[in-house]
């Protein structure tokens, strides 16, 4: 008898250990698949063609082969990382941190909740030209619309996960004698942490959006100045792939944040206690 | 001030009761769920809290646990006054209340974790305690891959790790089957005899408090009070088997049934 096979339990029926879930690599083969239509519709869609100024797939990734050869591709994201790192970092730290203030205390709830749903509702490009006239064309602008874009669903998810968490857990972090920060610590944070993530999530996405709205609404810089340059001499191929990287870069970015939440909320894939 | 309540001697000596709740009222609000209610509870007894839902056990449970305050009166876990949740006094939650990221083993020592105990001798002790409510072999399963009895036996076994003098139990057994539920009162009566420790156990079921409890409260609403105390004696060492068709029991059960039937709607 070894301990790893669990011993039956009497008056304790568990059921099917031997149900695995699928594999990872099923996943992946499914995520390639999907890609490689999404692709083959592009190169279609090009071919017949949907419009002139829709490049092929190929095409496009020509585009981006030669951009990545010359450079060009490189010294433009050297430029829109900069707006785009500072903001979401700025943003999910701070976003984070004041999504738990405003979720543990109704008094922050009173005077924060209305400053981050005003900031979700705001269309963005009409702000634009106020920040501008504020701090100019440089680079704070840029990070505060990465901010105003990413920073309010950071905000409202945590929060929200945080004042959601199950009473009877955080009353039982007290029966069992909890510091209050080890029930904010080992609780509550875990327990919000799934809304958490996908908050990051949304939030890191609509700051990818932010960083290129603020280098096509701002000033043409970085991998908006390709987009805008490579529209004005009609060269198709380019700015789309201008755009096709950038989507991958948030792709892969948010794939590195899925992994991220496996490593440190090992719960979360486990599923929950429903009843 | 209410002077209907007999004042006792003063001891000073270490007391009989393990815990004494004192003119216990609470108020949430408008609704009154309990009056100047006073009750004993023995050293080393289980004593069950029986009644009809709505009567406010839970809140009285709660009160004990110094997790609810009461609007008046007071409560004694060893002649000290509560103010608090206290390492004398462990909970068992209705909902099991566990941590679903949180293996089994994490869950049942999270009350050592939480009273400072160094890592590899908290998962020691937990580990006996997974063994000793019948869960060996699951110790890093999570709460979502047990059934619902197995989960509580995980409460259990939390709440029995932290070694409190007063188990409090909120109708542990409410949300496991049947089934599961006979065997855990049988092996509840073992948990007495065997721990040296106060239960204090809610229920709704009348067969249950009359087959685990030394001594049954029975409460009942509008205003919410103490109906009876009633202390089944005859049949306790007759062994597990026997005791549901003891006369004595069966009288018990009819007895309780015909003072609580008219609270039912
Ligand atoms: N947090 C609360 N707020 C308002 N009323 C409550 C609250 N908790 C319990 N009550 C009321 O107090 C009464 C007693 O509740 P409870 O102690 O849960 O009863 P029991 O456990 O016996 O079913 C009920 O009428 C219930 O509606
Ligand atoms: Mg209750």
């Amino acid at each position: 008898m070894t301990n790893a096979e669990p011993t039956a339990v009497p008056g304790a029926p568990f059921g099917a250990p031997g149900t695995k879930r699928p594999l990872p690599s099923r996943a992946l083969v499914l995520k390639i698949v999907s890609a490689l239509i999404l692709f083959g519709a592009w190169e279609i869609a090009g071919r017949v063609p949907v419009s002139l100024a829709f490049p092929t797939f190929l095409e496009s990734m020509g585009a981006l082969f030669r951009m990545a050869v010359d450079g060009t591709l490189w010294t433009a994201y050297a430029e829109t990382l900069q707006p785009l790192a500072v903001g979401v970092a700025i943003s999910a730290v701070l976003g984070i941190a004041i999504g738990l203030w405003v979720g543990l205390s109704d008094f922050f709830d009173w005077l924060f909740s209305p400053i981050f749903i005003v900031m979700q509702a705001a269309p963005l490009a009409a702000l634009i030209p106020l920040l501008v006239l504020a701090y100019g064309i440089g680079l704070t602008s840029k990070v505060l619309v990465v901010c105003i874009m990413a920073m309010p669903v950071i905000v409202l998810n945590t929060a929200g996960a945080v004042r959601n968490t199950p009473e009877s857990m955080k009353e039982m972090g007290k029966a069992f004698l909890a510091s209050d920060l080890s029930i904010i610590l080992k609780i509550i944070i875990p327990a919000a942490s799934p809304v958490i993530f996908a908050g990051l999530r949304l939030g890191i996405s609509a700051g990818f959006i932010g960083a290129i709205l603020a280098e096509l609404k701002i000033t043409p810089t970085g991998v908006g100045d390709i987009i805008t340059y490579s529209r004005s001499i009609a060269d198709y191929p380019s700015m789309y792939a201008a755009i096709f990287s950038i989507i991958l870069l948030a792709v892969l970015f948010l794939n590195l944040l899925e992994k991220t939440e496996a490593v440190l909320f090992k719960g979360n894939q486990r599923g929950y206690v429903s009843d | 001030m209410d002077m209907s309540q007999t004042k006792t001697v003063v001891v000073d000596t270490v007391p009989e009761s393990a815990v004494s709740t004192r003119n216990i009222s609470k108020n949430y609000g408008e609704v009154e769920a309990l009056r100047d209610l006073s009750l004993e509870f023995p050293r080393g007894q289980l004593i069950s809290l029986l009644g009809p839902s709505g009567c406010g056990k839970t809140t009285l449970l709660k009160i004990i646990a110094g997790l609810l305050e009461p609007t008046s009166g007071e409560v004694e876990v060893n002649g000290k006054t509560v103010t608090g949740p206290g390492p004398d006094r462990a909970f068992v939650f209705q909902d099991f209340a566990l941590l679903p990221w949180a293996s089994v083993i994490r869950n049942v020592s999270f009350g050592l974790e939480m009273r400072g105990v160094a890592k590899s001798e908290r998962e020691d002790i937990a580990a006996r305690y997974i063994k000793e409510v019948g869960l060996g072999g699951f110790e890093n399963a999570y709460p979502h891959e047990l059934s619902g009895g197995m989960r509580q036996r995980v409460g259990l076994a939390r709440a029995l790790s932290v070694d409190a003098e007063v188990l409090l139990m909120d109708e542990p057994f409410s949300a496991v089957d049947e089934q599961t539920r006979r065997k855990f009162q049988e092996d509840l009566l073992g948990l007495v005899q065997n721990e040296n420790k106060t239960f204090i156990f809610v229920t709704h079921s009348i067969e249950e408090a009359v087959y685990v409890s030394d001594q049954i409260a029975i409460l009942l609403p509008r205003p919410s009070r103490v109906h009876e105390i009633i202390r089944p004696s005859g049949f306790r060492e007759k062994g597990a088997d026997n005791i549901r068709r003891d006369p004595e029991y069966l009288d018990i059960v009819d007895q309780i049934w015909a003072s609580l039937r008219t609270y039912v709607e």
